[in-house]
């Protein structure tokens, strides 16, 4: 398989310097929203920061993949004198918890770095530097078809998880008598 | 399709339990624009001048502004207003935090609260589930410690809570309603919150706040976001240091107190001690300060850090601002900071505003020192050299309302007429009947004299702002400060400012003339009131000297987040229009030109002609009659005929020819 060289792009969270204002959150959910900027919601946000501030606690998270299963991880962690849950570091749209996701239709987010522009808008409208984004060059294997209809996969397994295989497969059969 | 508002109120009914969503009519956005405004006009229509701050009838209004919960920078004010118990005026005192935006995104522009319950509750907003629910199990918690405890209750960690602390359930006049790290401090909102028998209102909103024009919002914002980046790294020169950025003052971040601890008076408003600030304090005070924070913290969508999570040792986490540091310490004579870092930590579990209550304390002890109160009144004290033995005592039973601390707790005014034999003489640093910043002063100036004796707020840190505290000694430095000045409405202020001198003709008492103070104050009020209207925090745009929020830029952020086509006029009639339906409430409630004047002893050399003529000239640049009521004229011109009629009606206004 053929590699090809790819842009990494990277956010670096200084989460000390988080002064807790969650402009961030309001700045991607705005720019999320259809059409573009016509409106806001921070639930909708696909960065959220936890808070618990007089556990002096402000810890900016970023959404990452769906996943149908709870995990196991129920441990706590104490990091200079302050306790977290491990869940508190976690990206995944889990059943556990109603972060990262719609909150009308219960379906997951994620972050995709606001593709297309030329830093994700957390980090431009984060004015205590919390965030800085950074891009890499790595060697990553080509994305071929198969990667593809993986994607496609964990996508309509979402669905199903969330409605059922049925209704989804009701649903396809729908779109399809539309065409 | 409403746009920056939602469009709906929650009235809730805690008589009865009843709880209403109720769609608000969208020409009320048109003509009050929001917050304040729209509050005001709400009062103005249900709460009759016979209405009693205690009475059933008086409501009890939280309101976002209309720019909360968009991406306008520091657009998170929640405005709370009533019928004040001390002032018997319309009060609003604003708290930042994270309740506003919140609310919105729950739904709601405003929660209007009527009549009262029968027992202790508690409010939770949940998106459209709306619950009245039992808090007898909360009473006597703390203000900060009870918005955890409801968390916990409700499971739900990202709930939003204000709430009242003991002094609140007490109705102690100066009660705040404290939230998050901030506070709706003056004139005793905790006092109705709590004669209503609402511990807290516990909000959470996952829904969307809509923008008209969103992407020329965004583009609008990038400008103000540059202005903050540059004001942030270039402060003004010439100024104290606490004048010099933006933001409400940086109270947490800076440790020089050289201003307040020898400009701002000691005891109960009484003596400048003009060198207090040596070496030794200040290296002591400094290291109590850097021990004390954590960390600075903003209120929600603000790049300033006004505020700061205090860890002092022995103390209870909690969470400071501005001058609350100072003025527990200040007024009790006590010459180290520790002491207001643990006090501040006390109170605001109590729930009190920490400007007006300090100087009850402080009177308190010198109504003993002249043997108007009696050592049986002070029973249980710690000695007289125990400072702050003494006030954390008076604090105790002014919260309970123990003893003497019943009197106290309805404030200097109405604590000095029922304790009599010369106390009023004591209560003397008062405007309409509220407790005003500790300050004494040489000479008139006749800017802050027109802000004191007029405004609605009766508070002066809500009146003041854009225009320099004083004048800038040297030529250069004016001309410096007036070369990039984009806030202003026009041009010729910069012309009035290069004018103005420290001493000579054209300085004060007698400049800014009468005519020149009337607008300036006009401009800095009307800011306030767009701020207020908006949810804005002063200190991006009223309070501030060069704010990142202006007149200049203000109307094209209001009509491309709301989709009214607002100008400069417009949004100026706007909150001329509330600002008058206020007034007339007030008005209404016996307030008149008798009421509208600063402590006697705020300037040491005053000019009663001079001061007539200014309050003149200023009431008839507004369009009032000399009583200070609007004019028909004035009322007619802002589309408020109903109200000239009921002004005439209760023969409040008799000049029917304006």
């Amino acid at each position: 398989m053929s590699k090809v060289k790819k842009i990494v792009k990277n956010i670096r969270v200084d989460a000390d310097k988080c002064n807790g204002c969650r402009g961030c959150e309001i700045a991607c959910s705005a720019f999320h929203a259809e059409p573009k900027y016509s409106s806001v919601n921070p639930a909708r946000s696909r960065i959220r920061v936890l808070t618990n501030r007089l556990k002096d606690i402000w810890l900016p998270v970023f959404a990452g993949e769906y996943t149908p299963t709870e995990c196991a991880g129920r441990d706590i962690y104490t990091i200079d004198g302050k306790e977290y849950e491990e869940c508190a570091f976690c990206r995944a749209a889990c059943p556990s918890r109603d972060m990262f996701k719609e909150p009308d239709s219960g379906l997951p987010l994620r972050c995709d770095m606001c593709e297309g522009e030329d830093e994700p808008l957390c980090v431009k409208w984060c004015l205590t530097n919390v965030l800085v984004y950074e891009e890499r060059e790595v060697w990553v294997e080509e994305e071929t078809e198969e990667m593809k209809q993986e994607e496609l996969h964990v996508g309509l397994e979402s669905l199903a998880d969330k409605y059922g295989r049925d209704k989804l497969m009701d649903a396809v059969a729908r779109m399809n008598a539309k065409d | 399709m409403r746009y920056a508002e939602i469009g709906y109120y929650l009235e809730i009914d805690l008589a009865t339990g009843n709880i209403e969503k109720v769609e608000s009519d969208p020409e009320l956005t048109e003509l009050y624009l929001g917050g304040l405004g729209t509050s005001v006009k709400q009062h103005w229509d249900r709460v009759p001048p016979e209405v009693k701050p205690f009475d059933d009838e008086n409501l009890l209004i939280f309101s976002t502004g209309l720019l909360n919960g968009t991406p306008a920078f520091s657009a998170n004010r929640t405005v709370v207003s009533f019928v004040s118990p001390q002032s018997e005026l319309l009060a609003y005192p604003m708290m930042g935090g994270f309740w506003s935006a919140e609310l919105k995104h729950a739904g709601y522009d405003k929660v209007i609260f009527s009549n009262k319950s029968p027992d202790w509750v508690y409010i939770w907003i949940n998106n459209d589930k709306v619950e009245i629910r039992d808090a007898r199990h909360f009473k006597g918690k703390g203000s900060l410690e009870v918005q955890d405890l409801i968390r916990e209750e409700l499971n739900e960690p990202n709930a939003q809570v204000a709430a009242i602390g003991l002094a609140g359930e007490n109705r102690c006049f100066t009660a705040s309603i404290e939230q998050s790290r901030s506070s709706s401090s003056r004139l005793g909102g905790g006092a109705i919150m709590g004669d209503k028998k609402i511990k807290a209102v516990a909000v959470r909103g996952s829904k969307d706040v809509h923008l008209a024009r969103g992407a020329e919002f965004m583009e609008l914002m990038e400008e103000v976001k540059k202005y903050i980046n540059f004001r942030n790294s270039n402060p003004i020169p010439g100024v104290m240091t606490i004048l010099s950025g933006i933001g409400s003052p940086q109270e947490m971040l800076h440790t020089d107190e050289k201003w307040h601890t020898e400009g701002f008076a000691w005891g109960n408003a009484r003596k400048r001690r003009k060198n207090f600030w040596t070496e030794e304090i200040e290296k002591a005070w400094t290291g109590t300060q850097n021990t004390a924070i954590k960390r600075f913290i903003s209120c929600y969508n603000c790049p300033q850090q006004c505020g700061a999570l205090i860890d002092y040792p022995g103390v209870p986490r909690y969470m400071m601002k501005c001058f609350s540091k100072l003025t527990y310490g200040m007024a009790a004579y006590v010459d180290n900071l520790e002491f207001g870092f643990k006090i501040v930590q006390r109170a605001q579990e109590y729930g009190v505003d920490a400007f007006s209550t300090p100087q009850i304390l402080a009177f308190a002890v010198e109504l003993k020192d002249a043997g108007i109160l009696t050592d049986k009144d002070f029973e249980g004290c710690p000695p007289d050299e125990d400072k702050e033995g003494r006030f954390v005592w008076l604090l105790d039973r002014l919260v309970n309302r123990e003893g003497i601390g019943d009197i106290l707790a309805d404030g200097t005014y109405w604590a000095a007429k029922r304790i009599g034999n010369g106390a009023e003489e004591f209560a003397h640093n008062n405007i309409k009947k509220h407790e005003q910043l500790p300050i004494k002063l040489g000479m008139l100036d006749p800017l802050y004299y027109l802000m004191y004796a007029t405004n609605e707020k009766i508070s002066i840190t809500q009146i003041e702002g854009n225009w320099p505290q004083a004048p800038f000694p040297k030529r250069e430095q004016r001309e410096q400060f007036v070369k990039e000045w984009p806030q202003v409405p026009d041009e010729r202020f910069k012309e009035w400012l290069l004018e103005w001198e420290p001493r000579g003709e054209k300085s004060i008492p007698h400049y800014p003339p009468p005519p020149m103070a009337s607008e300036i104050v006009d401009w800095m009020e009307m800011i306030h009131n767009i701020d207020d209207a908006l949810g804005l925090c002063a200190g991006m745009a009223s309070f501030c000297l060069k704010p990142p929020y202006h007149i200049n830029n203000l109307p094209q952020l209001v009509s491309a987040a709301t989709g009214m086509d607002v100008d400069r006029d417009e949004l100026k009639r706007k909150v001329n229009r509330s600002r008058n339906l206020h007034r007339a409430f007030n008005n209404c409630r016996g307030m008149t030109r008798a009421d509208e004047k600063p402590p006697e002893d705020h300037w040491r050399h005053r000019f009663p002609e001079l001061e007539e003529e200014l309050l003149s000239t200023y009431y008839a640049f507004k369009g009032w009659n000399h009583d200070g009521i609007p004019t028909r004229e004035r009322l007619h011109e802002l589309d408020l005929d109903y109200v000239a009629d009921e002004l005439e009606k209760r023969g409040i206004l008799k000049d029917v020819q304006g």
